[in-house]
């Protein structure tokens, strides 16, 4: 892996995800979510939205299609077999809801070297058609060093 | 769009140390499946056996985002309102191991931090044990409160 490359490393926005209901509905089951706002769509719209409300962790979608870009990068050259998920957080300006039509942007914001590993820093802008922000999110991924992997 | 729900919680109700939810959840191998589709993390050390062996692991893990994921969820029914959940941050410190057969049982409890009344915002603290041991670590919400 080339760090030195790493570090204010940008990628452009991703293409546009459409965020769908039942996307929305498979990804709430998956977390164990009770939310009738993430579940059912009338109880969604009674409380305002317009359609299911995707639970806290669903920006994980976008921030995996901004990973995919860093992992395809041939300059840095990390692996994904050497990658540990360390840190993670979101910002969340407001709920992602079925409809959203979302892009999301990569930056590399720290570098650093830890016990033989690198910990890098990525944080994720995800924002929606009218181009307001909708979350950030914040990765800090260890990537292994060749002796510890 | 957004709605200020009746039954949010107020910060004149709220302490430190206030336990606003807690609850247990058990994994199976099918679960980190589910996950996996939900997510699109389809990594082969949360379902094969083998590679995860390969690369020196106990054995299969849950995807640290789907505990993280899971995690929230006492806070997101506390609170009522999507809205009012401002940032979610965790340290992912020790792996959940899945076993084939038995699973794995998570257990959270969400508790007050800290309560700015000035500016109607809490930090809410979890804690998240598999097998007796914490899982994350620094794992909070901050939520706005009526």
């Amino acid at each position: 892996m080339n760090a030195d490359l790493l570090l204010g490393r940008s990628y452009p926005p991703t293409e546009p995800y459409l965020v769908g209901r039942e996307k929305v509905r498979e990804f709430a089951r998956a977390v164990f979510s009770t939310d009738p706002l993430s579940l059912d769509p009338a109880a969604a719209r009674a409380a305002g939205f317009a359609d299911v409300v995707a639970p806290p962790t669903f920006g994980v979608l976008l921030q995996e299609l901004t990973l995919r870009q860093l992992l395809a990068d041939p300059e840095v050259g990390i692996e994904l077999s050497h990658l540990v998920h360390g840190e993670q957080a979101f910002a969340l300006a407001r709920p992602i809801v079925a409809g959203d039509e979302l892009t999301a942007a990569m930056t590399i914001t720290g570098v650093r070297e830890l016990g033989g590993n690198t910990m890098v820093t990525a944080d994720t802008v995800v924002t929606d058609a009218a181009g307001e922000h909708v979350l950030t999110a914040t990765s800090t991924l260890v990537v292994r060093g060749e002796a510890a992997a | 769009m957004s709605t200020q729900r009746a039954t949010a919680p107020s910060a004149e109700g709220l302490a430190a140390g206030t336990v606003v939810g807690s609850a247990e959840y058990h994994l199976d191998r099918g679960c980190l499946v589910r996950y996996a589709g939900a997510s699109g993390d389809f990594n082969e050390i949360h379902y094969r056996d083998d590679i995860a062996a390969a690369v020196g692991l106990p054995g299969v893990l849950a995807h640290g985002m789907l505990t993280m994921g899971i995690a929230v969820q006492p806070v997101v029914e506390w609170l009522g309102d999507p809205a009012r959940l401002l940032s979610y941050q965790v340290r992912f410190t020790r792996p959940v191991v899945v076993d084939p057969a038995d699973g794995a049982r998570l257990s959270v409890e969400a508790v007050v931090g800290a309560v700015d009344v000035g500016v109607r915002e809490a930090r809410i603290d979890l804690t998240v044990r598999a097998a007796g041991q914490a899982v994350l670590g620094k794992a909070q919400v901050r939520v706005k409160l009526a």
